[in-house]
């Protein structure tokens, strides 16, 4: 293959982000339907978690986008 | 018989919502205007350059279509400094002679020629770029913005002590009280009272700035945040401030954690390493998310282009609207994550030793 495997390397990053945030969602989309009066917090707790998953991601695009 | 529309509907509201949402992506983004294709030339259109143009910062703040506003250069080179307004850069490729030396705009950078217009080598690593470039000058306009905001807030509570918000106010006040409730006060504990100014000053600078980057319109439309060297910045203060502020209590953790003695080295690898990385974290996610957000629109816009067809528009155009409306959640999002994930660190860094229960 010639060029650069740069947009190969973001795809799979892209990939670990699905993945990583989709687990993070679900969990928390179950312990809001165990117990729908901590709604609240748990969504604080979750948009925390996507930040960081998506920020390990972003890494790796900014990595791949720049080799 | 004329039944008069119910303004007080739902849908009637939400299709206000819909409109004003696709009056904001109809905005044509100027930079790509371009002349009819000479009937020779069939160079298929790469839209990466004209991408970059909108993301990378400039010598000159533009306007619309071809006009724009220059912004002075200012150089600081071994044999003094220069200053000079940008347009005598214009068009790409003119040689200015300066004080010191002779300088054309390669790219985005001032280079340092001599006079033929090859570049010289020697010369270019003793200038150092102060200009005043768009990003500043707009950096600039949101600190002007941000401080006529908040301090007309601030006086306004100080005229109308005991009675309740009115007007501006009451649109602060919910997000101080957030910020000083939701991230402040949990995570920092009860020291969070000094630290409160910071928070708030990182929230709303990056809120403006985020949001300002969707708005394609002068003077909104400059990618602040989306800019390494801003977000670089604000991560070395949380770094600073996290650090300078850091009590026994925390650098104990960091080098003596209650682990098996054989372990510490480990340790001590994984917490300094840790020291560095959270800022870096800090920096590299919020400068990939907006960055990304802005590629993504330009991208989506300039389909058009590659298809070359004016058909395309309407469905480049809702993709472009349904993508501007996730970016102003991304925008809220990023300034909130990184304000409470700095209100983490510190909090990290000054809480008291409690009592490890077993």
């Amino acid at each position: 293959m010639t060029g650069g495997y740069g947009p190969i390397g973001a795809g799979l990053a892209a990939i670990g982000a699905g993945i990583g945030i989709g687990q993070v969602g679900g969990k928390a989309v179950e312990a809001i339907a165990r117990q729908p009066e901590a709604i609240s917090k748990i969504q604080t707790n979750m948009i925390i978690a996507m930040a960081l998953v998506e920020g390990v991601a972003l890494f790796a695009v900014v990595v791949a986008l720049l080799g | 018989m004329y039944k008069s529309p119910n303004l007080k509907s739902k849908l009637f509201k939400l299709s206000l919502i819909y409109a004003f949402f696709l009056m904001i992506g109809s905005f044509p983004l100027s930079g790509f205007s371009q002349e009819s294709k000479p009937a020779a030339s069939e160079k298929r259109y790469d839209p990466k350059d004209d991408i970059m143009e909108h993301i990378a910062d400039k010598h000159e703040w533009h306007l619309i279509g071809t006009s724009y506003i220059p912004l002075p250069v200012i150089l600081y080179t071994d044999k003094g400094i220069e200053l000079f307004s940008s347009g005598n850069l214009q068009p790409a490729g003119t040689l200015y002679k300066g004080r010191h030396y002779t300088y054309k705009l390669v790219g985005n950078k001032i280079e340092a020629v001599d006079d033929a217009g090859k570049l010289d080598e020697a010369a270019n690593k003793k200038i150092w770029d102060f200009s005043i470039t768009s990003n500043v000058a707009s950096m600039w306009l949101a600190m002007a913005v941000l401080l006529v905001l908040f301090l007309s807030v601030s006086s306004t509570y100080k005229k109308r002590v005991g009675k309740a918000p009115k007007g501006l106010q009451s649109f602060m006040e919910p997000l101080v009280v957030f910020i000083r409730d939701d991230v402040a006060r949990p995570n920092i504990g009860v020291k969070y009272v000094r630290f409160m100014p910071l928070l708030l000053t990182i929230f709303f600078f990056i809120l403006f700035n985020n949001l300002a980057g969707i708005i394609p319109v002068f003077p909104a439309g400059y990618n602040l945040t989306g800019n390494i060297a801003v977000t670089f910045t604000l991560a070395i203060i949380i770094f600073l401030v996290v650090n300078v502020n850091g009590n026994k209590n925390y650098w104990k953790h960091i080098f003596l954690p209650d682990v098996p003695f054989w372990i510490l080295p480990i340790m001590w690898i994984v917490e300094i390493s840790g020291i560095f990385s959270k800022p870096l974290a800090l920096m590299i996610r919020l400068f990939a998310n907006m960055t990304a957000g802005h590629i993504v629109v330009l991208s989506l816009i300039s389909l058009i282009f590659i298809f070359n067809t004016l058909w395309v528009s309407p469905v480049s155009v809702a993709f472009v609207v349904f993508i501007d409306a996730i970016e102003i959640l991304v925008a809220f999002l990023q300034a909130y994550i990184f304000t409470i994930l700095s209100a983490l660190f510190i909090g990290m860094a000054v809480e008291e030793h409690h009592q490890e229960v077993i």
